[in-house]
């Protein structure tokens, strides 16, 4: 058994060697595939990172009125914060509004005189809620209108939520991002079929040059595992040779598009390579050894048919 | 130890015949010559014995053994019982005459110190010492029909089948090859060969099975080339 093992290793090993440029067909192509899955990797995950980032910056505004009573607020931003589509909520007091006023201001003379010419701050506090999906701020907008809706005309608190302003950008907003991840997921699976069919040929053609080698061996007696031992063996060095050589191509690939890829999409691939390197090795490798080792068994076992 | 019990071959298409009631036996230690034209079911008849072709009607049995009632996972230890010889020589291109002499032993699980013994002895039996780290393609004809026979015999085999197989080789290479299978079956071993050359026959004067159309119409104990 061990044996046996042995030399199926050493089969494997000396035919990878002497049917040379066979080996280096299958590892080209191999790594072309392994190259397009590593490319919708990052690709993937560039556009995931910038429609974050795009997300991020959406959000809906609550303002209360000036004289507002605290307690209220505080109800209010509790109950926000209580919901559970709502990421974050960022609460602003009447001081920290009006020293931003004044800061965005500072060099509109006329609009901070105005402001000095009244007794009290006319700035009410808001809050800045921010919620985990785009198409989740309806909801959450509805919710603070309802609160308006129950106060009293009296001891009215929310002066106005900017939702109904917003509404447009981010109904357009959620359509492109849905639209985005749809298609890409569309591209990268026609993508990773092709790579994966193209891969399979390429060593179904690869053993076919052995199929006479593959009908000797059983006529001389071999057993099945014994004769598809060393294509299994070639096909997991394919891969595994592929996975090293493409995440050597992406190196100076990513060193040159980083920089490039941080000032459009706020976010380096490079580093994004870097910081997850043993990852993308691994899934690089592994789909490698998958991709090789599957498409040698089904292509040996064509010849292996009586 | 061989016997073949009115064995039918047809082909699908329901006409063409390739064998017909084939009726004979074969007995231990013997050395059957199969002649005939192209056609006449020679080449047929040695694939049953390899269980590489089925019978549509009859039997084949190796001493008790239903040739074509063993099961598909067992077929590969059945014929490392038989050493195959071809006209073609069917050596495997990417090893070496000794690799692919050892690789005939490795199926088999010998182990690696038989091997180390045996494989030398048998490249010796056929006179190719000096070639045994050559490639096929840098061997002649002859050569790489004797590296074939080592092949056949290194694990000592009850039954050499050899298909034709002079039929590529120069009368020189022929006669080594003939004589190398005379020296086998003197050693002990069955050998059943099919041949179109009448000077293989007239030298080896053995037992002659001669067919014609699928069906063995002479079968002379000391043979002559008739046709």
């Amino acid at each position: 058994m061990i044996t046996g093992f042995r030399r199926v290793i050493k089969a494997g090993f000396v035919g990878f060697w002497r049917n040379a440029y066979v080996s280096l067909a299958s590892i080209f192509v191999l790594t072309i595939a392994l190259f397009v899955i590593g490319a919708t990797m990052f690709l993937n995950q560039l556009l995931e990172t910038s429609l974050a980032t795009i997300q991020s910056k959406v959000d809906i505004n609550v303002y209360f009125v000036p004289d507002a009573p605290d307690e209220e607020i505080q109800r209010i931003l509790a109950a926000v914060e209580a919901l559970p589509d709502v990421a974050s909520v960022t609460f602003t007091s009447r001081e920290d509004a009006l020293l931003r006023y004044q800061e965005k201001n500072q060099d509109d003379k006329i609009s901070l005189q105005a402001l000095d010419e009244l007794d009290e701050n006319p700035l009410g506090a808001n809050i800045a809620v921010q919620t985990n999906e785009t198409s989740q701020y309806e909801g959450v907008a509805l919710f603070l209108e309802n609160q308006r809706e129950q106060e009293q005309p009296q001891v009215q608190v929310i002066d106005e939520v900017n939702y109904a302003q917003n509404k447009d950008s981010i109904d357009t907003l959620t359509n492109i991002i849905n639209a985005t991840e749809r298609a890409s997921l569309i591209i990268m699976g026609i993508l990773l079929l092709a790579s994966v069919l193209i891969t399979f040929n390429t060593i179904r053609l690869a053993i076919y040059t052995s199929r006479e080698e593959i009908a000797i061996m059983r006529l001389v007696g071999a057993s099945n595992m014994f004769i598809r031992g060393p294509f299994m063996l070639q096909g997991i060095m394919y891969g595994f040779i592929s996975g090293v050589l493409t995440m050597l191509l992406f190196y100076p690939l990513l060193v040159w598009l980083g920089p490039r890829t941080e000032a459009f999409f706020e976010m380096n691939l490079f580093d994004y390579y870097i910081v997850n390197f043993g990852e993308i090795f691994g899934v690089l490798i592994g789909v490698g050894i998958v991709l090789g080792l599957v498409s040698s068994t089904f292509a040996v076992a064509r010849y292996l048919r009586t | 130890m061989i016997y073949f019990d009115n064995v039918s071959k047809v082909y699908s298409d329901g006409r063409s015949a390739a064998l017909q009631e084939v009726t004979f036996q074969v007995a231990p230690k013997e050395f059957v010559s199969i002649v005939g034209h192209s056609g006449a079911g020679k080449t047929t008849l040695l694939k049953m014995i390899i269980a590489e072709d089925k019978p549509s009607q009859g039997q084949v049995f190796f001493e008790s053994l239903d040739i074509h009632r063993i099961p598909k996972t067992k077929l590969p230890s059945y014929r490392r019982k038989i050493g195959t010889i071809f006209q073609d020589f069917k050596l495997l291109p990417h090893k070496t005459a000794y690799e692919n002499v050892a690789f005939a032993m490795e199926a088999n699980g010998r182990t690696d110190a038989e091997i180390a013994e045996n494989v030398p002895h048998a490249l010796s039996l056929v006179d190719l010492d000096d070639k045994a780290w050559n490639f096929p393609s840098e061997l002649s004809g002859g050569e790489k029909q004797r590296v074939a026979i080592a092949r056949a015999i290194v694990n000592q085999p009850d039954i050499i089948i050899a298909d034709e197989p002079t039929g590529n080789l120069d009368p020189i290479a022929t006669y080594e090859v003939v004589q190398i299978l005379r020296k086998i079956n003197d050693l002990g071993t069955t050998v059943i060969m099919t041949t179109h050359n009448k000077g293989v026959i007239d030298e080896i004067e053995r037992r002659v099975i001669t067919m014609d159309g699928g069906r063995i119409v002479r079968d002379d104990t000391t043979g002559k080339y008739v046709l």
